[in-house]
């Protein structure tokens, strides 16, 4: 195993990798914010993450065929990505990295933007006030992290808690094993703890930053580098959905009461290539495939469901059809997406008028006018 | 009328933006008690608290990446960077994430952050102390850049910086920061992106921005005891460039020098040279010549003189361009 030094810490598991009820000691302070869920929600959560993996999957497919530049995977991520998703409140802002597709679907994302983004359309996509705050994807390594940790600080500048959890605000930003090395997320983590920000670190140790394994970020747990900052830090079973849930939901209420900043090391693994482009068997084993394959978070909780005949087999075709749905609407929805006008390369790249674009955008259009036909 | 230090006016300009807005802040390193290495926010930090003057952890892209946080959730911070020569660490956060995020937000969000940058040598200072960056920044589509050489402009551009819905990198020459000027409380003197004619000639135009408009000055007096008019140009905003009277100027003299502290490979003075050749080619009676520092890292401090152009630099630039 790639990551041998990283298995000395414990993590919170709820669920067995047999589905089975089983928290193990580590989960017992977290088990009280599972009665925040009645049978709905968990059904719910299945249901996320069985519609978002046929969402990656047929979006992948769109991109072999030629109609996205590029397509980053979330397959094997769903459990840290719906648990810890459904665990923030409606008033949190959430800073995702790139991969975190189930998190935008649950704060209210059109999926069809992080397509058009990823088709060459758009570097944004939506207006994330109106999209569950849920901020832009960041591209460069680790950035959003500060981004992150300065809302956090003005959230704490605003004003301080007002105890009530339905009302303060708290911030949970998504990265990755590889960004754990950037300076930008030390620097983020260091100002978070000295600041006292209301505000989740969410890291999902995938195991691999495209071709790099995490025992080359890190020689200790990243769970107890984030202690040397002054962090609360959890490391969680990242497949277990359960456990995402139960300890975002305390981290962030911790955080939104003014206890100071906190850490999630979700262990999960990335079951696809880091993106469309990459192959993943040029530098990793069939094994090790094999190993997570059989820790699907998916699969798991199903068989959580059954066990506990929350869910019966017209749930689960119900949800199947809701994921061919949602499949066949996004490849008909992308094959429908036009092309942008010469507006988007000019209008917005300055908030006040600017001489500069407002002239070069004037050039370009009485330059394409000068064909004799729109282009 | 009052007479202020660049210090004092910059100082006195922040406190009436924090006055006015009280959702400007101040984020840096050293600018609390302290008031900062070259004092311009002394007293700030008492007079408006620890909430709004942030003595922030030492780290540059900490302070803009926070800032953009702190932007998207409604804050106008004010980044003082501590020396020009550190100004790197934040490079990614400047250009690749400030500078983009307006148009990648197409209209839904703001980022009204200003970046001071103390700039520029004659200070004797260490490495990385003394340099002149701007042309990095210039640049990158996105920002705006701009340079006060007097009290006066220091005073106002600084408010005017801090109200702009954009980000402003706000480069300060600290060789200007201690002698005093005239301050004119009452009304602002121009709009934020606008150059200046600061002496009116007719044989040659110098163009400079900062420190060197100074200089440009000294030049221009020199010139004068020999029978030569010289027009001087202080461009005070570098992105965008008002061209305007610069090049109504260059129609009048038919020569123009560019100066800047800076290295000329790929700088603001070329794109400058580069713009006056385009569009004024017909008035110009020479070619337009760049006096700058040299394609070399800026040079231990006792070799300062001989890298920063001075007036007898600009003046052998003055006589090319009018024995051409």
């Amino acid at each position: 195993m790639a990551d041998a030094p990283q298995h000395d810490a414990v993590s919170v598991q709820m669920i067995s990798p047999e589905g089975r009820f089983e928290p193990n000691a580590a989960a017992e302070e977290f088990l009280p914010y599972l009665d925040r869920l009645d049978e709905d929600r968990l059904r719910t959560f299945y249901r996320d993450m069985a519609v978002i993996r046929r969402f990656d999957a047929e979006v992948g497919h769109l991109q072999r065929q030629g109609q996205l530049a590029l397509w980053v995977p979330s397959h094997g991520q769903e459990a840290a990505q719906v648990g810890s998703g459904h665990a923030a409140r409606p008033q949190d802002s959430i800073f995702p990295a790139y991969r975190e597709h189930a998190v935008a679907k649950i704060r209210g994302v059109d999926l069809i933007d992080i397509v058009r983004m990823l088709r060459g359309l758009t570097h944004g996509g939506w207006v994330p006030a109106e999209h569950g705050n849920f901020h832009l994807y960041t591209l460069v390594i680790g950035s959003q992290t500060l981004h992150a940790t300065g809302y956090a600080m003005g959230i704490a500048l605003d004003g301080a808690p007002t105890g009530d959890p339905e009302k303060d605000e708290a911030v949970m930003v998504y990265f990755g094993d590889g960004a754990t090395s950037q300076g930008d997320t030390n620097e983020a983590m260091i100002w978070a703890a000295s600041y006292a920000t209301p505000q989740v670190f969410f890291l999902q140790n995938n195991h691999w930053a495209i071709s790099v394994p995490v025992s080359r970020q890190s020689r200790t747990p990243l769970v107890d580098r984030a202690r040397g900052f002054g962090l609360r830090s959890t490391r969680i079973d990242g497949n277990d959905v359960l456990a995402s849930y139960a300890v975002t939901a305390k981290q962030l209420d911790d955080a939104r009461a003014g206890r100071g900043p906190g850490f999630i090391e979700a262990m999960t693994y990335r079951i696809g290539a880091h993106t469309t482009s990459d192959d993943p068997t040029r530098y990793r084993g069939a094994d090790e495939l094999k190993f997570w394959e059989a820790r699907d978070p998916i699969t798991r909780y199903r068989h959580h469901l059954e066990q506990r005949e929350l869910a019966d087999a017209a749930f689960f075709a119900d949800v199947e059809s809701e994921a061919a749905d949602l499949a066949a609407d996004t490849r008909r929805r992308t094959l429908a997406l036009g092309t942008p006008g010469i507006d988007l390369i000019f209008d917005n790249v300055y908030a006040e008028d600017h001489p500069v674009p407002r002239e070069q955008k004037k050039w370009l259009q009485d330059y394409e006018a000068g064909f004799g036909e729109a282009r | 009328m009052t007479t202020w230090t660049m210090a004092k006016a910059l100082n006195r300009g922040l406190e009436a933006a924090m006055v006015a807005d009280d959702k400007v802040i101040l984020m840096g390193e050293d600018i609390g008690p302290l008031g900062g290495v070259f004092r311009v926010t002394e007293g700030l930090s008492a007079r408006f608290g620890t909430d709004r003057v942030l003595d922030t952890p030492l780290g540059e892209s900490g302070i803009v990446g926070a800032a953009i946080g702190l932007a998207m959730r409604g804050y106008r911070p004010v980044c003082e960077i501590q020396f020009d020569g550190f100004i790197y660490p934040a490079f990614d956060q400047i250009t690749s994430q400030l500078a983009k995020l307006t148009a990648r937000h197409e209209g839904s969000a703001r980022f009204p952050i200003v970046i001071r940058v103390p700039y520029g040598g004659h200070i004797g200072a260490v490495e990385h102390h003394q340099e002149s960056p701007e042309a990095y920044f210039a640049h990158t589509p996105g920002l705006r850049l701009v340079s006060p050489s007097t009290p006066n402009d220091a005073y106002w551009m600084i408010q005017q910086a801090i109200a702009s819905d954009d980000p402003v990198m706000f480069f300060e020459p600290k060789s200007r920061y201690w002698p005093k000027g005239e301050v004119d409380e009452g009304e602002s003197a121009a709009p934020l992106h606008t150059t200046r004619v600061v002496r009116g000639g007719t044989d040659v135009t110098l163009v400079g921005h900062g420190a060197m408009v100074s200089v440009l000055l000294q030049a221009a007096e020199v010139a004068a005891g020999e029978g030569t008019s010289i027009e001087v140009v202080d461009l005070r905003s570098l992105s965008p460039v008002d061209y305007g009277p610069l090049l109504k100027s260059v129609e009048k003299t038919g020569r123009l020098v560019v100066a800047q502290e800076a290295p000329g490979f790929a700088s603001v003075g070329s794109e400058i040279a580069a713009t006056i050749a385009e569009r004024a080619f017909y008035a110009l009676e020479a070619p337009v010549l760049r006096v700058s520092g040299f394609d070399a890292p800026f040079p231990p401090a006792k070799l300062e003189s001989l890298y920063l152009p001075d007036a007898d630099r600009v003046l052998d630039a003055v006589d090319r361009a009018l024995n051409y």
